[in-house]
């Protein structure tokens, strides 16, 4: 059944955007992460506008992240100090991020901007994710217990002042790399158009130590922030957000998600960041062979604005 | 060789008297639909123009080798070509043209190829087919059309062709009767909203005779236009209302699936 898109201005089947809905939502909650970094090079791909999927899929990750939390809150698995301070340096990043892109977009390097930035995160992201889940698993194999958290190890992030306490995640940290980590997560959110769960939730492990129990949760609710306030930023300063697209993906990501949660739990936790792994670096390289290889057509065209009324 | 040259006069005064304001035929012609209306079902459309030749007294009698071209010119806007070039091992935009007020949707119809319809010189005047159309361009300061194998203009021309944006087809018209004619407009779903501007030039013997007018708009009604007004003029508004839609649906979503 096609269905015309009145922002992104071209029909698409609807069946085929609800299964690709609930397919990138099976994933994002089976992994716990947003699945933008998914949802928008295959909006691309359909023959959406890059611009006008970045700012529909933020609505999406907004809506899957949502149900996420709601369902971690009851939990008492969302420690809300340190999403408020990751929140206030989210805010700041968002913000960035959508002028950037407006400015690249008015530069006409949006897209290598796009396709440079997921090449270069997401093999990164993706490598160290499936080496560490690799390792992991060798040691269970051996017989060692997979310990994540080093309790007495302390970095030079313990050595920053202003240090706080968080009650519910049980730390004690200085709230300068809290806010540094939510500005690079909230920039990167509203340029690429993912809502950066998958950066997140390992640089909240392993940089600034938060335990596994309360780790998601949080994320969640940074992520459902900052792409609702992304969703905002964009509609108001692009007008590109096409809320028809955006439900239709809703609807097919939140159900998706269900069940991938379901799966989730059905697999061992270092399994799980290995196979993560393994999808983040795929899909990063997918974009590397895109940027290295010849393209089929070097000539593209874009609308310049000062359209005719 | 004297029946030759009274001849050319012959097609010499034609097309003076072709040319002058007491025209000798007149084009009537009309569009199936003046108002395309784009609704959650559209998935493009397509036209039909027709329209007749009407003689009058001061036509040549037992003239009746017309051509005819048609030039359907969509909403104009500026639009940017641009050209990947390897650096740093990657394929990054670097050269562009700018393209001013160009058509966003073209097409040209006619019933036989342009060069048998009328000479260079009148085919480049007339603006007939893709290669004679004027796309006007900003290089360096200044505003010119390029020759027609420019790279940049070809290419651009060449795309919008992919995407049946641009169209040529010198065999779209067809004459029912010698003065009877139609052609179909063929509407891809991606063309864009507003008023389309349709030329239809009348050519005998290798000159123009007479051209008409019409038009026709796409426009989005009910929802589509809604959705798109909001969108474009309560930024802020309709961002909220995503968001709550948003929040509404991952909401009802963690109700409908809880299990405890």
């Amino acid at each position: 059944m096609q269905l015309y898109l009145p922002i992104a201005n071209i029909p698409v089947n609807i069946f085929l955007v609800l299964a690709m809905g609930a397919a990138v939502g099976f994933v994002s909650g089976m992994f716990g992460i947003g699945g933008g970094f998914l949802m928008t090079p295959l909006l691309i791909f359909i023959g959406i506008a890059p611009a006008v999927a970045v700012a529909s899929v933020a609505s999406h990750i907004a809506a899957s992240s949502f149900s996420g939390a709601l369902s971690y809150w009851r939990r008492r698995a969302i420690d809300p100090a340190l999403a408020l301070i990751l929140l206030s340096g989210g805010t700041i990043g968002t913000a960035l991020g959508v002028w950037t892109f407006t400015y690249l977009r008015s530069l006409g390097q949006l897209d290598l901007m796009i396709g440079l930035s997921y090449v270069v995160l997401l093999t990164a992201v993706g490598t160290a994710m499936a080496y560490e889940g690799l390792r992991a698993m060798l040691r269970t194999r051996r017989g060692g217990a997979a310990t994540l958290r080093r309790p007495g190890s302390h970095g030079w992030i313990h050595g920053l002042p202003l240090k706080m306490r968080f009650k519910r995640s049980k730390i004690y940290l200085s709230i300068i790399p809290v806010i540094f980590v939510g500005l690079v997560i909230g920039f990167i959110g509203a340029v690429m158009g993912i809502g950066g769960g998958f950066i997140l939730v390992p640089l909240m492990i392993y940089l600034l130590r938060v335990p596994t129990s309360t780790v998601i949760g949080t994320s969640m609710v940074l992520t459902l922030v900052t792409m609702i306030f992304a969703t905002l930023l964009h509609a108001v300063t692009n007008h590109l957000v096409d809320a028809v697209l955006a439900l239709i993906l809703m609807v097919g990501g939140v159900t998706g998600a269900q069940f991938g949660a379901r799966a989730g739990q059905k697999i061992r936790g270092e399994h799980l960041r290995l196979l993560l792994g393994l999808l983040v670096l795929a899909v990063g390289i997918r974009f590397a062979v895109e940027l290295v290889i010849r393209p089929a057509d070097l000539f593209t065209i874009r609308e310049s604005g000062g359209a005719a009324p | 060789m004297t029946a030759r040259a009274l001849l050319v006069l012959a097609g010499l005064l034609g097309a003076i008297l072709a040319t002058s304001p007491a025209c000798a035929e007149r084009l009537i012609v009309s569009v199936s639909n003046h108002r395309v209306t784009v609704t959650p079902n559209y998935a493009g459309e397509e036209l039909v123009l027709f329209g007749s030749v009407e003689r009058d007294a001061d036509t040549p009698p037992g003239r009746t080798n017309y051509d005819l071209v048609v030039t359907v010119v969509g909403p104009r806007a500026d639009m940017v070509t641009r050209r990947k070039e390897r650096r740093f091992g990657i394929w990054i935009n670097s050269d562009y043209r700018q393209f001013l007020q160009v058509p966003t949707y073209l097409a040209l119809f006619s019933n036989r190829p342009f060069d048998q319809i009328a000479s260079p010189e009148v085919q480049r005047r007339q603006q007939l087919g893709l290669n004679n159309v004027l796309l006007m361009q900003r290089v360096s300061g200044d505003y010119a059309d390029v020759v027609p194998d420019d790279v940049f203009r070809s290419a651009f021309v060449r795309l919008r062709t992919e995407h049946g944006l641009y169209r040529e087809e010198t065999s779209a018209v067809t004459f029912l009767t010698p003065t009877l004619f139609r052609t179909t407009i063929p509407l891809p779903a991606e063309v864009p909203i507003g008023t389309y501007n349709v030329e239809i030039k009348l050519f005998t013997d290798g000159a123009l005779v007479t051209k008409a007018g019409t038009a026709f708009e796409i426009v989005k009604v009910g929802f589509e236009q809604f959705v798109a007004n909001t969108a474009r003029q309560n930024g802020l508004a309709y961002g909220l209302v995503t968001a709550a839609m948003a929040l509404m649906t991952g909401w009802m979503a963690s109700i409908v699936f809880r299990r405890d």
